[in-house]
């Protein structure tokens, strides 16, 4: 006992198994307990991205062009991220493109239960733009899926289109021949005008 | 859902979430399982004085603390402060009191909160009693809460 004051002295390990009152020896022992820490926003999407969304409700995918380099970012952000320049031109992409990269999940996620292991997010790369989002791809068994996979976007039903990029509910192979490596390393990476 | 306002600007919630799990040990582990069985814990120290909520080390000593012993479910209000307007996350979905209570056996205060209709029903000093969940999973919530004693 007494006050230990010197830092640099470790504390005593547990010398010895804890003890609970006896009604309670038998019983499974809590190992490890939720701790859940969530922040609740309300966002705002800002102008650029805001037309984004609205185009979305007709099933068009847009995007910002880069007034220096020419390249086109989705989604758009109203500042083109090579030149550092806001963007004033707006310009409509594919929804169909190519798998960039992907990754295969397949344990569950507790906040997505619509979503069932495995199931493939890739990054999705639309004709016309430079840049690719995270998508998820189906319409495929997940080994089957590759880089320079040619997909396109399957859309919600007309009635149920709103103000958000969950309108493309995924993106499915289309059956063209892949997008092959060479032509990956020229299309789409920062400082490539088109 | 994305709501679309008389002002034109699009909003939407949105909810960053980090799902964490902690590990808790064996003194922390044992307080939660007295929780999901209805028991409150202590940690008996060597003077034969009980912390509860338990720590694994004594704050004075340093000594490990291993022996958990059962306290009671009723106590003393040492401290109070009224909170007027409840969070999501907190005990209790109207306002109620935090208050630092005393458990019989026991020699230090544990924070949770207090049902009462308003803050002339609190004073330092008073006795209330302890409030289980229906469905106990061995979690500081187990507990929903405190009343006054003559109320339970």
């Amino acid at each position: 006992m007494g006050y230990n004051q010197d830092p640099n002295v470790q504390p005593a390990a547990l010398s010895g198994e804890v003890t609970m009152p006896a009604a309670l020896a038998e019983v499974e022992p809590v190992q490890s307990v939720r701790t859940p820490a969530a922040i609740e926003y309300i966002a705002t999407p800002g102008a650029s991205l805001s037309a984004y969304l609205r185009a979305m409700k007709d099933k068009k995918i847009l995007g910002d062009k880069c007034p220096v380099t020419g390249q086109v970012f989705v989604p758009p952000r109203g500042v083109s991220p090579v030149s550092g320049q806001r963007t004033t031109e707006m310009v409509e992409v594919a929804d169909a493109g190519y798998v960039e990269s992907f990754n295969i999940t397949r344990l569950p996620i507790k906040s997505r239960p619509d979503l069932n292991p495995p199931y493939v997010s890739a990054w999705v790369v639309p004709d016309g733009a430079n840049v690719g989002s995270i998508s998820l791809v189906a319409g495929i068994e997940p080994e089957d899926v590759r880089i320079g996979l040619r997909v396109r976007a399957v859309w919600k039903p007309d009635d149920e289109l709103e103000e958000s990029a969950a309108n493309i509910l995924h993106w499915e192979p289309t059956g063209e021949p892949d997008v092959v490596l060479d032509d990956l390393r020229v299309i789409g990476k920062p400082g490539d005008a088109q | 859902m994305v709501e679309s306002t008389s002002d034109g600007v699009l909003r939407a919630p949105l909810t960053l979430e980090y799902p964490f799990t902690r590990t808790t040990g064996p003194v922390v582990g044992g307080f939660l399982t007295g929780l999901r069985e209805g028991m409150v814990l202590g940690a008996k120290r060597a003077d034969g004085t009980v912390l509860c909520p338990p720590l694994e080390y004594d704050p004075i000593s340093s000594d490990p603390l291993t022996e958990l012993v059962e306290v009671g479910q009723s106590g003393t209000v040492t401290t109070w402060t009224w909170n007027g307007e409840p969070r999501a996350q907190q005990p209790f979905d109207q306002p109620f009191a935090w208050a630092m209570i005393t458990l019989d056996g026991a020699d230090t205060p544990m924070l949770h909160g207090v049902f009462v209709d308003g803050p002339e029903a609190m004073s330092t000093g008073m006795r209330v009693s302890l409030q289980w969940k229906e469905e106990r999973e061995g979690h500081i919530a187990d507990i929903a809460g405190f009343v006054p004693e003559e109320a339970s």
